[in-house]
């Protein structure tokens, strides 16, 4: 990306946002990439006057980390939208749908949702 | 009795309700259905009027894909429209779940779920091929049996 | 009294998608609002796995119907961004001519639907009879009515001759002057006024904190458009956001409406300083790295973030969609409001389900 960005780890991630929004930033969006089997990164995007910034946070999916939704309200539908795609769970969410924000049981057991894995187990079963 | 059936039968199909559900579909097929309903195509003028009430409706319109969420409320829909009805299913996604069909949250289409009465294809179907589809839903309308009393 | 909750949704007739609303109400006053989506969720970002990156453009354009071209837009320019492929000059005026042709067509199709909401349905059809001229321009244009599938990597796919863009002109000047026509109704009538002006307000920095998008966030003063960034040929047009400063449902109206000209205008503009040349070039190789490239659509800024590994499928494909943005300021919007309002707020924002929820 040519923009710029920021690593951060679970402790500081809180923080660094608050530092963001008292500069006058703009939340866009979170996005949340699967690394391998057991790391996620999850990108904070941000906006000022068009300039565009970002925090970049690895962390292990087995590990909640820090929900930002006390910073920015605005977060809570996107956190809880990597919560049932990814599996990661965040603490301190001010809405918590708890993995049922478009998911029903069906398919809540997908791993992280991937097709490819889903297919495969289909054809085990069968 | 007899006499009545008939009559109420025959009105039906000269002024059939129409109940227009979108389920998961990406709203081409649904700005389409409204195009129907707007001036240039003007369906009501062959006596269908749209109406949000599932128990006023005679013809049932379906888009788009079905997914775990929706496939409650589409079946429960259909549970509610008095019966004889007609379902049809509109737009690639509607018939077999089109590009979406290996998504991981999509079931297919919607004769998974409930019986399809009309398929009509397209991505999206042009108007025309929509109020097609409604008269060859009327025809079928015609020969399906009044069961109430 | 006593808090009742009421369902509101997913099946209403004011929606034209399911969008379901959990409000908590105090008599008629809305009190709290808790929104359930899913019913439009099809998971098409994992998509990438099994479809290749050219194939996704098909998929991108089926994220929503109203604004496809918008969508297709920003995923090419995404890749063509990590493929460092220079786009010929004359595809970045046709995008542009395309792009503002959806966005005329998307506020017509708005405006129609919020008079509806208020049950002024004469006004309803006669956007919507506005509107079928649009719709021609895309058929002859494009090819098809809803998604005009123009956009690929490296340009656009067809070319518009002159005897076409002619007849486009005339035609714009024709939907110009019908909307003229609906001036006088839409932004002064005693009803709509009523049912609007202050009606859901967002403030200036409510909008902001919130993340608001679009004309959503024009609509309360702020004057933000991702065309000021210059994408395609925006850079070589005059463009001047639209804004007002109310932050109310009538604000967000005159927005869009507004908009309507400047679309036109834009268009007219593109067309008369559309370069020659090639409308395409050929794309070798295999997107990789990470790139975030925003677009603007009639709803607001769209988002993708594109993370490609050096094979045909991408890695990761995320879209943020402006509905998506606006969500959390329409829950600010809602309480206070009486029930029977809250039909008319909701569709302030514009609200796409399945841009929302993918």
């Amino acid at each position: 990306m040519k923009e710029k960005v920021i690593s951060v780890t679970p402790e500081t991630v809180v923080s660094q946002t608050l530092d963001m929004k008292k500069k006058g930033y703009r939340l866009v969006t979170l996005s949340c990439v699967e690394l391998d089997a057991d790391t996620l990164d999850i990108l904070y995007h941000f906006d000022k006057d068009l300039d565009l910034m970002h925090l970049r946070l690895t962390a292990p999916k087995n590990k909640a980390v820090p929900s930002i939704s006390s910073v920015y309200f605005a977060s809570f539908l996107v956190e809880n939208e990597i919560q049932d795609q990814f599996g990661i769970r965040f603490e301190g969410l001010v809405l918590d749908y708890d993995r049922t924000l478009y998911l029903e049981e069906e398919v809540r057991d997908a791993p992280c949702c991937r097709i490819a894995v889903s297919e495969e187990e289909k054809n085990k079963g069968e | 009795m007899d006499y009545l059936k008939v009559f109420i039968t025959k009105s039906r199909i000269k002024s059939p309700w129409l109940l227009h559900f979108d389920c998961g579909s990406c709203n081409g097929c649904d700005i389409e259905v409204l195009a129907c309903l707007t001036p240039v195509y003007d369906i009501e003028r062959f006596g269908i009027i749209n109406v949000g009430n599932p128990k006023h409706a005679d013809l049932f319109l379906v888009t788009g894909t079905v997914n775990h969420r929706n496939k409650k409320v589409l079946a429960n829909l259909v549970a509610q429209m008095p019966d004889p009805k007609v379902v049809v299913a509109l737009g690639s996604c509607g018939l077999t779940g089109g590009v979406f069909r290996e998504a991981y949250n999509v079931i297919g289409g919607v004769d998974k779920v409930v019986p399809v009465d009309v398929y009509v294809p397209g991505c999206p179907p042009k108007p025309e091929a929509i109020i097609d589809g409604v008269v060859t839903g009327l025809e079928k309308f015609a020969r399906k049996k009044d069961d109430r009393p | 009294m006593a808090r009742t909750i009421i369902p509101f949704g997913p099946q209403h007739p004011v929606f034209p998608e399911p969008l379901h609303l959990k409000l908590v109400l105090e008599d008629e006053i809305v009190k709290e609002v808790v929104p359930a989506l899913g019913f439009v969720h099809r998971g098409l970002e994992r998509l990438v796995e099994i479809r290749d990156f050219h194939q996704m453009i098909q998929i991108c354009e089926r994220v929503c119907g109203i604004c496809s071209t918008v969508h297709a837009q920003c995923y090419c320019q995404g890749i063509e961004e990590l493929m460092g492929v220079e786009v010929p000059d004359r595809a970045k005026f046709l995008r542009v001519i395309w792009g503002e042709i959806s966005r005329i067509q998307s506020h017509l199709l708005w405006l129609g639907l919020f008079a509806d909401a208020f049950g002024f349905e004469s006004l309803f059809m006669q956007c919507w009879r506005i509107r079928e001229r649009i719709m021609d321009i895309n058929e002859a244009t494009g090819g098809n009515r809803v998604i005009v599938s123009v956009n690929v990597i490296g340009g656009v796919r067809r070319d518009l001759d002159p005897d076409m863009t002619r007849w486009t002109l005339t035609q714009l000047d024709l939907v110009e002057k019908e909307v003229r026509q609906l001036e006088k109704v839409l932004l002064d009538d005693y009803t709509v006024r009523k049912r609007t002006v202050g009606k859901g307000v967002l403030t200036r920095d409510q909008a902001l904190e919130l993340g608001a998008a679009g004309p959503t966030l024009r609509g309360s003063g702020v004057a933000q458009d991702m065309r000021q960034l210059g994408y395609a040929a925006y850079g070589e047009l005059s463009y001047e956001p639209v804004t007002a400063g109310d932050g109310d449902a009538y604000s967000r109206n005159r927005v869009r409406f507004l908009e309507t000209y400047q679309a036109v205008e834009l268009v007219r503009e593109a067309i008369s300083k559309l370069p020659s040349g090639e409308i395409n070039v050929k794309v070798k190789g295999k997107p990789e790295g990470e790139v975030v490239t925003r677009v603007e659509q009639p709803r607001g800024e769209v988002m993708y973030y594109i993370k490609g590994n050096g094979s045909k499928n991408l890695d990761r494909l995320r879209i943020r969609t402006p509905t998506f943005a606006n969500i959390p300021p329409l829950l600010s919007m809602l309480p206070g409001m009486e029930l029977a309002d809250v039909p008319v707020i909701t569709l302030s924002i514009d609200p796409c389900i399945s841009c929302t929820e993918r």
